[in-house]
């Protein structure tokens, strides 16, 4: 065991475990967020995808100790319930998922993508998620919401 | 959740409803759930604090019931949807209905919540009536306040304590005609939503308890592997490892952090000897062979005669194919256990919290009432999957942690080689056709393991891990679903007006790979042969496909999708594809007895590498009344991007031992850039029941996607799925 200091979501939180540990377990089990989920620990789906100085990030094979000088964010980073972020209140507005479980990694990649590119095609949304697995296949609803947010965003000229 | 949450929300109190009491002899038959489950304190609650709880026994699994059921329960008893609070599927909660499957939650407790909602207004009403000292037919109520021409008001929460919902419903108050409903038929946003995209506590993988460990599963190699020998002792010597379970040939291990259970299952799995024997069936071509040589017996589904006039009759046979398919879930299934003083609860996304809670009680020799299964929303639920089995796994490792409640998830092979499958099929159909191009007869003939062995069934265990431990409960081998919803028989009866049809099923219960209720049980693949078959008579008869479909439907609301998907699509009869695009249509009424709908799914083919392409869809869809529009457009989408995905992509692979399909990269999914337009025409029905949406895209895409293909190309695929290694090989 060794202690990590990681900059999550803007606050600084130390950890003792294992530098081999997969970043996600310390987001989900020590520092209690939902957000990240655990798919398949294989880095095939992108479910646990979270943020790593600002790229996306399979956490389910990134060790701790990688991660550790770096700014992560997480979904619990962009916004709440109350405060969303414009991704969040897209999603949310287009109903863009069935069970959700993959809805996770589909805002942190698209917050990726809109960060670089404030108004990318529905084939660039298309092609950035596709390391990204649905499988109640709410697909074009993801689309429609990353090119809402996209929208918002560009309005409120946050990007 | 934290802990202060968990207490709010799960609170070790036992609410005290009243359980139903037993269905006498010669009682009324109750509306939906309301039958098997009476009494209106089941089914609502007023609270002081101006809300009012509803209970439901059906789970939320992102099909949106929750939201659908509160418009409901909101439309009756007069009060706004914010108002409503929700309890899925909880054994010391909630009436028990069964399993939450089948396309079939709105009818059974939407329409129990219906007559339970409208009753409970009308004893409101009524007590209000005596409270304000006016006639109840005067009274008008608004958002739970009951206002007399006077001006005098009451609200619900004033008369919570003098209304007692502790009785037996009757039925007898009339719900409200569709006219008046305020929330049924909008597309309410729904209430599991936002939460699941800021990271709230939206999943049983977010249950966290005080002084939880973390576990997980060996699973055997193979079916009917005997574990021979395994280093236990290195295993618990590992850093934070807290129990090593090994109860024949059940093993798993539970530790201080996830990543240590997990380092601590690989050193186990590479330490474990087990004995394994060659029991999986051929692949390929063998395995359908395999099927249909099985020595089940066919039995008659439905048989119907009459002369056949004419002479000149061309008749076709034809074998269609689907292979094992997995549910294939984003997360891996998982369950939290905590044994305190004998008594068990088990936080899980099974369908069925009172099924599972008795195979739970056999497994363990309790009483079910000393078990509490409480759902949580897993990751995507498409059927029977590995819900049930982990929860079992979860309390045998919470009986070795001295207390503390375990986490266990699966691991993602653990999930594609142990959540049981979609069986395998096999399908003959033959049939024929008339001078005039009418269809004379038709033969519909399927081989097919079991689609449901759920737990909960009278004898035997259903739970994975039952069968594995020393003292092993076996599951019993399950009778098929009977008709009219059938199992293996799902949707093999064509609607269409032949004179002359014969179904026949061989039900082959025993079965070499686990297989239960994937999405539509055997109807994807009946519905995907039928609506096939009947574009072959079409070629033979020289008949357009949705006019020989038309030509013998009576049903008006069938014909009505029919007709609406091919106008809207711009279907023209007669039109051929070029050789690489294409069009085909196709339609069912899923279980010949839920929602109708009808596709058209416009497909691309590379001649060259014989990859296809589903550009765009187009569907129409009756359900009844629609609750929530954009979630039975939901339902729709998603089945049928799903379907695709099954139809063009996937089979389980395994060897003669083992299950080789282990992660993402041996069962490739549909992705966003496969992904086709969709567009969703609802025909909503207000004045008619709800008919179940969730299960009505599957089988229909496949054949129009089939169909499709042979419009475009001229080659007819019968043996799913269409990968591009086997079209091309048709197309050469």
């Amino acid at each position: 065991m060794a202690n990590f200091t990681l900059r999550v979501n803007g606050e600084t939180k130390t950890v003792s475990v294992e530098p081999d540990a997969p970043l996600l377990y310390v987001l989900r089990n020590d520092l209690e967020l939902n957000g990240p989920k655990f798919g398949c620990g294989l880095a095939q789906c992108g479910a646990c995808t979270v943020l790593v100085d600002g790229k996306p990030t399979r956490s389910c094979v990134t060790p701790v100790s990688t991660a550790a000088k770096a700014r992560i964010t997480t979904i619990e980073g962009l916004g709440t319930v109350d405060r969303l972020h414009p991704l969040q209140r897209a999603f949310i507005d287009e109903q863009a998922c069935q069970c959700g479980f993959c809805g996770n990694g589909m805002v942190m990649s698209a917050k990726a993508l809109l960060d670089r590119n404030p108004r990318p095609s529905d084939r660039q949304i298309k092609q950035t998620l596709n390391g990204h697995l649905c499988r109640c296949a709410s697909h074009n609803r993801i689309v429609r919401a990353v090119q809402r947010a996209a929208a918002a965003l560009r309005a409120e000229g946050r990007s | 959740m934290n802990r202060r949450d968990f207490l709010k929300a799960s609170g070790g109190l036992v609410i005290g409803f009243t359980l139903a009491p037993r269905l006498a002899l010669g009682q009324d038959r109750l509306p939906g759930s309301l039958n098997a489950n009476r009494m209106l304190d089941a089914w609502l609650r007023i609270e002081p604090n101006g809300t009012v709880t509803i209970f439901t026994g059906k789970i939320e699994l992102g099909q949106g019931i929750g939201t659908a059921l509160s418009q409901i329960a909101a439309d009756e008893l007069d009060v706004n949807l914010q108002r409503i609070d929700i309890v899925h599927g909880d054994t010391a909660r909630t009436p028990n209905e069964g399993q939450t499957a089948g396309s079939l939650s709105v009818e059974q407790s939407g329409t129990a919540l219906r007559f339970a909602c409208a009753e409970g207004r009308d004893m409101l009403v009524s007590a209000a009536a005596a409270k304000l000292g006016v006639p109840a037919t005067d009274l008008r109520v608004s958002d739970g306040t009951v206002s007399a021409p006077g001006g005098a008001t009451v609200t619900y929460w004033d008369l919570a304590r003098d209304t007692d919902f502790k009785r037996e419903a009757t039925a007898k108050v009339k719900p409200k005609p569709p006219a008046e409903h305020k929330w049924v038929g909008k597309s309410i946003a729904r209430r599991d939503i936002p939460k699941k995209f800021t990271g709230g506590a939206a999943y049983v993988q977010d249950v966290r308890l005080p002084n939880m460990v973390f576990g997980r599963v060996v699973r055997p190699p193979s079916p009917g592997a005997q574990l021979l020998s395994v280093d236990e002792a290195a295993a618990r010597r590992l850093p934070g490892v807290v129990a090593v379970v090994r109860d024949g040939n059940f093993l798993a291990v539970a530790a201080e952090r996830e990543e240590q259970a997990i380092r601590a299952r690989e050193a186990l799995t590479r330490s474990a000897r087990w004995k394994e024997a060659a029991s999986l069936p051929p692949t390929g071509e063998a395995l359908y062979q395999r099927l249909m040589s099985s020595p089940a017996p066919g039995e008659t589904v439905v048989e119907k005669t009459s002369p056949v006039a004419e002479a000149r009759v061309k008749t076709l046979e034809a074998l269609y194919t689907r292979p094992y398919q997995s549910h294939g879930s984003i997360g891996p299934s998982c369950a939290v256990a905590h044994w305190q003083n004998g008594k068990l609860t088990v936080w899980t996304h099974s369908q069925g919290v009172f099924p599972l809670r008795a195979d739970l009680a056999k497994v363990f020799g309790l009483n079910p009432q000393d078990i509490r299964c409480i759902h949580a929303e897993g990751a995507g639920c498409y059927g029977h999957n590995g819900a049930d089995d982990v929860a079992l796994d979860a309390a045998l490792v919470a009986r070795a942690t001295g207390g503390r409640p375990v986490k266990l998830q699966w691991m993602r092979d653990d999930e594609f080689m142990w959540a049981p499958y979609g069986s395998a099929m096999a399908i003959k159909l033959s049939g024929g056709v008339d001078g005039q191009g009418n269809v004379v007869s038709w033969s519909h003939e399927v081989w097919s393991h079991p689609h449901s062995t759920r737990p909960g069934s009278s004898a035997g265990v259903n739970l994975l891990a039952a069968r594995h431990l020393a003292q092993a409960f076996q599951p019993v081998l399950p009778a098929d679903v009977p008709q009219p919803a059938g199992g293996a028989a799902r949707n093999a009866i064509p609607l269409y007006d032949f004179p002359n049809v014969k179904v026949v099923k061989h039900y082959i219960a025993e079965a070499p790979l686990r297989t239960s209720a994937l999405r539509t049980l055997g109807g994807y693949a009946n519905v995907f042969a039928l609506e096939s078959f009947i574009d072959e008579l079409a070629l033979v008869a020289g008949a357009d496909p949705v006019e020989l479909r038309l030509r013998h439907l009576k049903d008006a609301r069938a014909r009505a999708v029919i007709e609406a998907a091919a106008q809207r699509a711009g279907w023209q009869p007669g039109l051929l594809g070029d050789g690489t695009r294409g069009r085909g249509f196709a339609f069912a009424k899923y279980k010949n007895l839920a929602c109708h709908c009808a596709i058209v799914a416009d497909v691309e083919v590379d001649r060259k590498t014989g990859r296809v392409s589903v550009t765009r869809v187009v569907a129409a869809v009756d359900a009844g009344q629609i609750v929530n529009p954009d979630g039975v457009i939901n339902q729709i989408e998603g089945g049928i991007i799903q379907s695709a995905s099954w139809t063009l992509m996937e089979s389980v692979r395994f060897d003669r031992t083992r299950v080789t399909t282990r992660s993402w990269s041996d069962y490739p999914i549909l992705r966003f850039t496969d992904v086709p337009e969709v567009e969703v025409l609802l025909l909503n029905q207000p004045a008619e029941r709800f008919l179940g949406v969730g299960e009505g895209a599957q089988g229909p895409t496949a054949a129009a996607i089939a169909n499709g293909i042979a419009n475009a190309t001229g080659k007819r695929l019968r043996a799913l799925p269409f990968t591009a290694e086997r079209v091309k090989q048709a197309l050469a």
